[in-house]
This record gives structure tokens, C-alpha cells and sequence, in this order.
């Protein structure tokens, strides 16, 4: 079966990136542009695995949970898909005015026990769980991965960003994330199933990692709201990051979960 | 030198010229000569400002209108973002093709659209010009509305843009 092949060396990559602290390289979209005349037009997305902020230097990104709706909600079927060592990318025609949600969305879980003394991992879809762990299993661990990575594109005038899904870590913008400007402040809410977020940790970094000596992250933490008010350094493109790990997993039989959410966002000049 | 005597003249015209009640606005805008390898004449928007930094009025929108060349309109940052984004454009009378080197004269009746709809408070002329291959520039004229007397203010962009002039006439 393709799919489990796929998600059987997606798993087998996984064990290969992933460190024993769970750490995978950062995983970003990058749009060929974020804000197109009203004439709409074409963009190219690029999807990466890669801690170099935007250097496709380490792998590409999965994008079978692609999903991209358009100002009306509607899905927008991705064109000239391809998948290549760096990177996945494909093509989207917009022709609708209004803002496009781009985003790959997974839930997976991960599992982890011994068998005959030796470590196994495991790591699939929940409905996959039932045949991918052994019943008998010993010191198993299991933890639900809840991974959301976005951005966004607009034609002409931007439209409102809803979180559709409920579930996870989502961004229901204040500001919205087509209209940021240099030295401007930002508010940017995120919801943690579908309320606000408080106390996340969130990260910013700037792109262009590779022509600087530090990363430069700043960091904000969500207030009561879910809320972080970003003022942007310059223009450029940035990528966002926030998880948290709790015990609220949506997986019957499992326990522990870890939800995260990045993005990345242009910032325009003034 | 012509170019200057002309300018004097349409600003003295602007000024003097006309009917007394006829109260206007005018501004002159000035792209420059610039010495470069690969020219295109600018995209420029010229519009007044709000206090909350909206579009009040767009004055002009200059851009290549032959051929379906509007994609490049966002290039005009803060006119885009301010309102251009907003604006389906061709519009008569606001609209029009990319002007070459030189001064550009504006001039709008107080009486008319779209200065009717300014309400009294303070404003600003923005000037926002972008070339292909080049570079970016906004230039910014505040003023207050209703012109009460006359008045010529300018300022002058760095590289994008040359003389701006704003003259307000009662």
C-alpha cells in the first residue's frame, strides 16, 4: 500500500533527523510572494525541512496533509507538484481576490517500546495505531503529534483568517499576516483547541540565518488572551514557531501530546 | 532652465490665475533625470493622507496601462496598503499612463470631487514612486484643510523622486 510505504519511510527519515529530544529541523512554507495585485496570478510554494532560515540545505518537506483554501474556503487544488531532495514544491493559481491559507497539517502519533530488549519506533496516523503497535508492547510510550505549518498569500485587499480546525495550535491574526510593516507593532493570537493559547513560548526568527553570526530569535510569551505584540525589526521574511507539550492528547489510549505551529510571514517595508 | 521657467509660470498661473472663489490645490511633482544603464519610467501614486494614515483622496496613479501591467501596483507599498489595494483601477480621471522625466503639474478645484470629500482637519500629500530595476521613495507634504490662506510648501525626494510642490490657494 502506498501510504503506509510513504508514511513507513517518512517514519524511517523521522528516526534518522529526529534526536532523542524530539528536536526535527525546522519546518517552513516559503511563498514565491505573499500579496498579489487584484489581477491575481501565479505563486510558487517551497517546503523545507531546514534549521537555515530559508536555505533549502537539509531536506524537503513532506506535503501530503497540504491543504490550501481560498478567500471562500474552498480548497485550491496545488499545480505542478513536485518533490525534490531539498525541497517539495508546487504552483498555485490564484484567481480569487481575498487571502489563501496555506497549510500542512498533520496528526500523527509517535510510539516507542521495547521489544526483545531492543528500542522500536514507531510513528503513523491514529488510525493507523491498532496494526503499527504491538498489543503486548513493553514500556511503551506514546505521544500525539499535532503539527501545523502555514502561510499565507493574498490578492488585493486581504480577507479574514479563520482557525477552521479546532484542534492543535492555530493563528487567528489581530494583524492580519499580509499587512505587516517594518517597525510596526503586530498583535498575533493563537488558540490551543480552539481557546486561547496563554503562556506559550513563541519564537521569531528573521530569515537570512546564514549571512548572520547569531540567530537573533526573539521571544515572546502569549498573555491570557493568546496574544503577542511583535514589532518588526525590517522588512523580510520571518518564521514563527510555538508548541507546548501537555497531556491532552485527542488520540483515544493516548495520553501525552505535543502541538506546534509555525509559519512565516513577509514584512514589508515602511 | 526652460524646464524651471515653465514650472514658475504654471505655479504663478495656478496661483493667480482664475476666478477668486475658485480655491485649489496643486501640486508639482518632479521625476527626475537619473543616470542609469536600464531606465523605466516610475509607477507613481499621489494621494492625501488622513490622520489615521488612510487614503482621504487619490490625486493620481500613474502605471503602465498597456498590457495588463497592474500587477506590479503593490510595488507602491504604502499607497497599496493604504487603500491602492482596494482601488479597481483603470479610474477615470485618476488613473494613466507613466509619465516621463520632468515636472508634472496637478491641479484640483476645492469645490470638486475628491477634495469635496475632505472634512477640516490636518492631512498630508504623499508622493510614492517605484521603478523597475530601481528603487523606492515617498515623499510627504502635511497640510491643513480648509485652505484658510495661500500657502507653498515642498520637499524634495533623494533619488526616486525630484521637487515636490505643494501650493494651496483660498
Amino acid at each position: 500500500m502506498k501510504t503506509s510505504t510513504l508514511t513507513t519511510k517518512l517514519a524511517a527519515l523521522l528516526v534518522v533527523m529526529v534526536p532523542a529530544t524530539g528536536e526535527a529541523a525546522r519546518a517552513w512554507l516559503l511563498p514565491s510572494q505573499t500579496i498579489l495585485a487584484r489581477s491575481g496570478g501565479w505563486v510558487t510554494v517551497d517546503a523545507a525541512m531546514a534549521d537555515d532560515l530559508f536555505s533549502f540545505n537539509q531536506g524537503a518537506m513532506q506535503v501530503d496533509a497540504l491543504s490550501v483554501s481560498g478567500p471562500d474556503g474552498q480548497p485550491v487544488a496545488p499545480q505542478n507538484p513536485a518533490k525534490g531532495k531539498t525541497r517539495s514544491s508546487f504552483d498555485l493559481e490564484l484567481r480569487q481576490a481575498g487571502t489563501y491559507r496555506i497549510a500542512v497539517a498533520e496528526n500523527m502519533v509517535m510510539a516507542r517500546w521495547e521489544e526483545d530488549g531492543k528500542p522500536k519506533r514507531w510513528r503513523g496516523t491514529p488510525a493507523e495505531m491498532a496494526t503499527g503497535i504491538p498489543a503486548n508492547a513493553a514500556k511503551l510510550e506514546v505521544e500525539q503529534m499535532q503539527r501545523r505549518v502555514e502561510t499565507f498569500v493574498t490578492v488585493g485587499t486581504p480577507t479574514d483568517v479563520k482557525p477552521a480546525a479546532g484542534t492543535g495550535i492555530e493563528l487567528k491574526p489581530v494583524q492580519h499576516p499580509n499587512d505587516l510593516y517594518a517597525r510596526e507593532t503586530a498583535k498575533i493570537r493563537f488558540l490551543l483547541d480552539g481557546k486561547p493559547a496563554a503562556d506559550l513560548e513563541v519564537e521569531i526568527i528573521a530569515g537570512g540565518t546564514r549571512y548572520r553570526d547569531a540567530p537573533d530569535e526573539m521571544t515572546f510569551k502569549t498573555d491570557k488572551d493568546g496574544e503577542i505584540a511583535v514589532t518588526w525589526p525590517a522588512a523580510g521574511m520571518y518564521w514563527l514557531e510555538v508548541s507546548v507539550q501537555d497531556e491532552k492528547a485527542t488520540v483515544p489510549g493516548v495520553k501525552k501530546r505535543r502541538a506546534s505551529y509555525s509559519g512565516t510571514f513577509e514584512v514589508l517595508t515602511q | 532652465m526652460i524646464r524651471k521657467v515653465l514650472f514658475a509660470l504654471a505655479m504663478a498661473l495656478t496661483a493667480f490665475g482664475g476666478t477668486a472663489s475658485a480655491a485649489d490645490l496643486s501640486l508639482s511633482v518632479e521625476i527626475p533625470q537619473l543616470p542609469v544603464a536600464e531606465y523605466h519610467r516610475p509607477y507613481v501614486a499621489v494621494w492625501i493622507e488622513g490622520a489615521d494614515q488612510n487614503i482621504a483622496a487619490n490625486l493620481a496613479v500613474w502605471y503602465q496601462v498597456r498590457g495588463d501591467h497592474t500587477k506590479w501596483l503593490p510595488d507602491l507599498r504604502q499607497w497599496w496598503r493604504r487603500g491602492g489595494r482596494d482601488l479597481k483601477v483603470p479610474v477615470d480621471g485618476l488613473t494613466g499612463a507613466t509619465r516621463p522625466v520632468g515636472q508634472h503639474l496637478l491641479k484640483f478645484d476645492a469645490a470638486r470631487a475628491p477634495l469635496t470629500s475632505l472634512k477640516p482637519g490636518q492631512y498630508t500629500v504623499v508622493v510614492e514612486a517605484v521603478r523597475e530595476v530601481g528603487g523606492r521613495e515617498a515623499v510627504r507634504i502635511p497640510f491643513e484643510w480648509p485652505i484658510k490662506a495661500a500657502k507653498r510648501e515642498s520637499a524634495t525626494g533623494s533619488k526616486e523622486l525630484g521637487a515636490v510642490a505643494l501650493s494651496l490657494n483660498p
